[in-house]
């Protein structure tokens, strides 16, 4: 990936110099358009290769009046540039900008300028242009050369149509495009959020494709300008001799089709697979990101508390239904909800909790699922209860819990393996916890009960009666 | 089983660590004969060494446990499949189940109640796990809502499951013994058996297109 390369002087392209701070003004110099005079213009130097540009490549000590232009980052319309003529000046950057528009009306030739402008003069807070970086980029190089053929073919029409005004206006702002293409693909990271956020949803509605009637609408839109075009050169040639150089024009326009047609479509399918090749990368980058953050976190903490087995099943526990929630239920690590909505949630967030609080594993089994109401809320209350009860008193190690979502009603298990008890016996302390779950469903229209015998484990069950809107 | 006692085991699972964990807790309960780390392997080493049951992880290179079941069964009925797995989705338990597998439990099993399952498994019964008790219910619970809609040649001796059988699962479900479910029915033990591979035998012939789309609903739930 092209992008991947900046500001590494790593290259396989032959116009890229060792030191790459010389490479834009080398190339600048020789560069056609390079005479016109604008401010980005510097004498062709002769290259020095022991020479280093720690800072700001591509300044000259000789241009002091020039040397601190820098696109602006705050005041920008497109790329910075008239913000950056403004500062450099003093002169207002309104005024800057209207003259700018008007001498791009006129001639065309300014806004391949501004284009140059934008890859080579570097952004405020950054320290090299994006010239540098894209001469490294050479799918983004053979894009720009591609677009050359489209330059010739409207060169060819205007020239059969003895049109020049057009002429002379379309060939900068093609190449300019091409120019633009450079840009995107090599601009900092920070410009390019700029440009996919700010700047391209202005410059093209409804372009995302999201919308098939914007599609249409677009479409629409083509054919009538295209028609529009057909009839003013039929009706502004009244002969059909007139028409004949329109013809040879076609033809060439044909040639060239075919010609670069198939490259073209090369470079359209090379693009798209980088593309895919990028959104693969980022992925993989995210997933081992994730692995690395939970798993082999996790895995060194079990390391180090090796002699604690309690604490190693608890972490693994929690790693195990972080993990399950990221496969299976699509949730990123960390954000598991701490507010449930369903029945499935709010039994999953107590499971969450009295393993961790307690060191304990707890077995869920679900059957159906319901949105949660007041009374789900109060059973799950309880539950929670019946459950600390268990890890704390019963000395098993697993507990299970069993809720199943009836049309009228959900029933809620929660059963050890433990000690057990007599409950006609029960210990002061525990009588109250019993009474507690007992009294919580009653209060919300449910019912509790409890069996246990010594030596044969407890299980506690709940019934809470739901209204039939909320049964699945 | 063999004559001996000890059932032979074949153990079906790319984990090395988790093999070698296996063999550690069976001990010398069993005799294992054979372990295979991938699909092609396994099908070759079962049929070759024909072991009383196979302890089969769900989730394997090459085409997971399924195609295990598929390679072996058709030529040699009589091999018994355990199911293992880490996983909790549906559909790969209810895939394995409906490929063959007698019974399904987790890998978070303990050694004891794992050595039970295989003797389980290797006298024919099925072994089911409070999950997949669950797992049933769910799926068979969501087949009757819309068994009265359907009319595409329902079973219901199939499709349904009778009320002791439903109450068999649910205290399994609850995380009940067999002996215990029994106890807590007053039947014999042999009737939970029987009442569980009956159920088995459902999941495995019932309707395939609803027990499958149930469990790609789950997944997308």
């Amino acid at each position: 990936m092209a992008r991947d390369h900046r500001g590494i002087a790593e290259s396989t392209d032959p116009v890229t110099r060792p030191h790459g701070g010389a490479a834009p003004d080398a190339a600048l110099g020789n560069h056609p358009n390079g005479h016109s005079g604008p401010p980005w213009h510097y004498a062709p130097r002769s290259h020095q290769p022991g020479r280093s540009h720690p800072r700001r490549p591509g300044r000259r000590e000789g241009h002091h009046h020039f040397r601190n232009i820098r696109r602006t980052s705050d005041a920008r319309v497109l790329a910075g540039v008239c913000g950056g003529i403004s500062r450099a000046t003093g002169i207002d950057v309104t005024i800057v900008r209207i003259g700018a528009v008007l001498v791009s009306l006129a001639a065309g030739f300014p806004v391949l300028i501004y284009a140059l402008a934008w890859l080579i003069v570097p952004l405020d807070e950054e320290t090299s242009n994006i010239f540098s970086r894209a001469l490294s980029d050479r799918r983004g190089i053979r894009l720009v050369i591609s677009v050359v053929p489209v330059v010739i073919v409207t060169q060819f029409i205007v020239s059969a149509l003895h049109i020049g005004f057009i002429g002379i206006i379309s060939w900068p702002v093609f190449l300019a495009a091409g120019l633009t293409i450079l840009i995107w693909r090599n601009a900092s990271e920070h410009e390019r959020v700029w440009i996919d956020q700010d700047l391209v949803p202005m410059l093209s509605v409804g372009s995302d494709g999201s919308s098939r009637w914007k599609l249409v609408l677009r479409a629409g839109a083509g054919v009538l300008l295209a028609a529009g075009g057909i009839m003013v050169l039929i009706l502004g040639h009244t002969t059909t001799t007139a028409l004949r150089p329109l013809g040879g024009a076609l033809l060439v326009i044909a040639a060239i089709v075919v010609i670069f047609g198939p490259w073209w479509l090369t470079l359209a399918r090379d693009l798209m697979s980088e593309r895919q090749a990028r959104a693969l990368a980022e992925e993989r980058a995210q997933m081992a990101a994730h692995v690395h953050d939970s798993v082999l976190q996790t895995l060194a903490l079990i390391q180090r508390s090796a002699d604690d087995p309690r604490h190693v099943v608890r972490l693994a526990r929690a790693q195990e239904r972080e993990l399950r929630a990221w496969l299976f239920e699509g949730r990123a690590p960390g954000t598991i909800s701490e507010d449930a909505t369903t029945l499935s949630q709010g039994v999953g967030l107590l499971q969450r909790q009295v393993e961790a609080d307690h060191g304990i594993t707890v077995q869920v089994v679900l059957v159906g699922d319901c949105a949660l109401t007041d009374g789900l809320r109060a059973l799950l209350d309880a539950a929670r209860e019946a459950t600390v009860n268990a890890a704390k008193w019963s000395g098993a190690p697993q507990v299970s819990l069993y809720a199943e979502v009836e049309p009228a009603a959900v029933t809620l298990f929660v059963r050890d393996r433990g000690r057990g008890f007599d409950p006609a016996h029960v210990p002061g302390d525990r009588q109250g916890i019993a009474q507690s779950i007992t009294a919580r469903m009653v209060r919300h229209g449910g019912a509790a009960a409890i069996r246990s015998a010594p030596g044969e484990g407890a299980e506690v069950e709940l019934t809470m009666p739901v209204p039939p809107v909320h049964a699945r | 089983m063999t004559a001996g006692g000890r059932p032979r085991i074949f153990l079906v699972e790319d984990h090395a660590v988790f093999r070698a964990g296996v063999r550690a807790e069976l001990g010398d309960a069993v005799e294992v004969i054979g372990e295979a780390d991938e699909v092609g392997a396994a099908i070759e080493l079962i049929n070759e060494r024909l072991p009383d049951v196979v302890l089969l992880d769900v989730h394997l290179p090459g085409g997971g446990g399924q195609a295990v079941l598929q390679g072996v069964l058709p030529l040699h009925p009589e091999v018994q499949f355990l199911a293992l797995s880490v996983s909790d989705a549906p559909e790969d338990v209810i895939a394995v189940i409906r490929a063959g597998a007698r019974g399904y439990i987790t890998k978070t099993i303990s050694g004891g109640e794992l050595l039970q399952a295989v003797y389980r498994v290797g006298a024919g019964d099925a072994v089911f796990s409070p999950r997949l008790a669950g797992f049933v219910l769910d799926a068979f619970s969501q087949l009757s809502a819309t068994a009265g809609t359907r009319t595409t040649g329902l079973d219901p001796e199939l499709d349904q499951l009778s009320p002791r059988e439903r109450e068999v699962l649910r205290l399994i479900a609850r995380g009940y013994t067999y002996k215990e479910v029994a106890r807590d029915l007053t039947i014999s033990a042999k009737t939970v058996e029987s009442h569980v591979s009956s159920v088995l035998r459902k999941l495995q012939l019932s309707t395939r297109h609803e027990l499958t789309r149930w469990a790609t609903d789950r997944r997308l739930i």
